[in-house]
């Protein structure tokens, strides 16, 4: 964990409410995929938790949703403009336990923490697998990075307006055998996906959050294994731990 | 312009006034990470309860202007495993005596987890919060009513020779009396405020944001109403104040100790910046320079005489 300010290089909209920062800093801290960095914006009192969907020498790139004001006020910032971050926050994904054909499915704005992880496992000579869902064609983004990564994407929409129709589940067929999967998206899809996988994986949870570096319980869920604060034991949870609530 | 920041609590000097309040900084080791902890005067660690507590269902954050509202519902291992695995790692890591924070929600709770922690040598001071408002038949319900805290007062003070600070609600109708029923059963010291008690709504689902429905808000937000509720309890009492509430600056430090404060918590503050305490102890002195401050001593309580002036 460090603290640092960041200087924004790009803020562009690449989907429907979905835009994309690339911030210079010190990244050295952000030792795995799945990690997220804390933003603290002008005027609001608690920071934003945002997951690294790239790490590259010293730039960071996150991918974001407009979602409320705190993302609002993020999707006016202009290039230049410094930035105060948390990084290196969370465990991360767990790479050693990918196997030789790891599967990644990843919902909307939980997409973007799956592409370093694709973008390591690729490296690493795995054979990935990239489940990609969104709500419809106009909120689709990053297709292309997965595939250039050498990654298999499957991709699908759940109006059937661009790829495949269905949610990510309905592509787990097609997407065949898999050693380990990774997965992050909004709950009802990682209920889903906890129920009709096979074998083991891992999921990111997102939650409220006041800290984001393990001080004030703010987001502390159940698991098999005691009380797990998302941001600190978490965001990653592997199937084996997880309780519903 | 060489200036003296040390105090006395309840018998305890401290390097500074400056003490992370309960809640916001676990149980020490974690800040210890960050910066090394020992700059501060001292820190409450989180609430500790005889049971193990989760706490309140998620989610248990919400924002607001100037502030945000918890309801964390005092989420904690329990006081053996406090005993047992906290101390001893925050051992490795902080050199000063802490302020174990307790609560509970029966007499004999409270007095229970208070001799157990005051056996243990690193507590110098015992703070026992009767103002959680996030739990239900427990915590707040003590601190609203003056014979019920003059009983967890009288409860704790027969259980420890170590200095006792009971840690009173905003959310009663006379401060003073609060504090004077705690001060007739033996309390050392009174700490405030905790958390004023709020709600937000989620506009889309028509419903409150937290899931315990309500929460306890903290932050710059209420920084005035707890200068305000120091002021009237540091008149009212002879034994020391320790203010909190909203403070984040070394300048509200010094508000906090004009309005009557012998020490200061910070909370909020900690989890928007993980070196907010450093920092305003680090900023301590220049601020008391600015202001022609020699001692901090010498402006404990020295707004309380202002109508004279």
């Amino acid at each position: 964990m460090k603290q640092g300010f960041f200087t924004l290089t790009e803020n562009t909209r690449i989907a429907r409410d979905v835009y994309r920062m690339r911030l210079a800093g010190d990244t050295s801290a952000v030792t795995a995929p799945g990690q997220f960095v804390n933003i603290r914006l002008d005027g609001r009192f608690l920071r934003r938790p945002i997951s690294v969907c790239d790490k590259e020498g010293d730039t960071l790139t996150l991918i974001y949703k407009v979602v409320g004001q705190g993302t609002a006020q993020m999707a006016e910032m202009r290039p230049g403009e410094r930035l105060d971050l948390l990084t290196g926050l969370g465990n991360g994904y767990d790479l050693s336990r990918a196997g030789a054909r790891p599967l990644l499915a990843g919902g909307g704005a939980g997409v973007p923490p799956l592409y370093l992880l694709a973008r390591e496992l690729s490296a690493a000579g795995r054979e990935v697998t990239a489940i990609l869902g969104f709500a419809s064609a106009a909120d689709v983004f990053y297709e292309k990075e997965f595939s250039a990564l050498g990654v298999r994407v499957l991709l699908c929409t759940a109006d059937g307006s661009r790829g495949r129709g269905g949610f990510v589940t309905d592509a787990l067929e097609e997407a065949g055998d898999y050693t380990y999967f990774y997965t992050c998206g909004p709950e009802p899809m990682l209920r889903a996906l906890f129920s009709a996988s096979r074998g083991s994986g891992e999921f990111s949870f997102e939650e409220r959050m006041g800290c984001g570096f393990g001080a004030c319980m703010g987001c502390t869920c159940r698991t098999v294994a005691g009380p797990k604060r998302i941001c600190r034991e978490g965001p990653v949870l592997k199937k084996e731990e997880i309780l519903w609530r | 312009m060489a200036v003296n920041t040390k105090v006395t609590l309840c018998g305890i000097g401290l390097d500074n006034p400056v003490i992370p309040a309960s809640g916001t900084f676990g149980y020490g080791y974690e800040f210890a990470e960050w910066y090394d902890i020992n700059i501060l005067g001292t820190f409450s660690f989180k609430g500790t309860t005889r049971e193990p507590r989760f706490g309140n269902p998620a989610p248990r954050i919400a924002e607001c202007e100037g502030g945000m509202l918890n309801a964390v519902g005092l989420q904690n291992p329990g006081v053996d495993k406090v005993v047992s695995e906290e101390l001893p790692r925050l051992a490795a890591c902080f050199h000063k005596p802490v302020m174990a924070n307790v609560s509970g929600f029966s007499l004999e709770e409270y007095a229970e987890v208070c001799e157990k922690l005051s056996a243990c040598p690193q507590v110098g001071w015992l703070e026992v919060n009767i103002s959680c408002p996030n739990v239900h038949g427990g915590g707040m319900s003590f601190g609203t009513e003056p014979a019920a805290a003059a009983a967890v007062t009288r409860a704790v003070r027969r259980v420890t020779k170590k200095p006792v600070i009971v840690k009173l609600s905003p959310n009663v109708t006379d401060i003073t009396e609060m504090a004077r029923a705690c001060e007739s059963e033996g309390a050392d010291g009174i700490s405030l405020i905790n958390t004023l008690m709020g709600m937000r709504l989620d506009l889309r689902r028509r419903r409150p944001l937290l899931a315990n429905g309500t929460g306890g808000l903290s932050g710059p937000a209420v920084f005035p109403v707890a200068v305000r509720m120091v002021w009237q309890t540091a008149r009212a009492v002879k034994i020391p104040v320790v203010g909190m509430g909203g403070v984040a600056s070394a300048e509200d430090v010094l508000e906090m100790m004009m309005a009557g404060a012998t020490a200061v918590e910070i909370g909020a503050a900690n989890l928007r910046d993980p070196y907010a305490c450093r920092d305003i102890v680090l900023a301590l002195p220049a601020a008391m320079e600015r202001y022609g401050i020699k001692d901090l001593n010498e402006i404990i309580g020295a707004a309380q005489t202002w109508e004279k002036m």
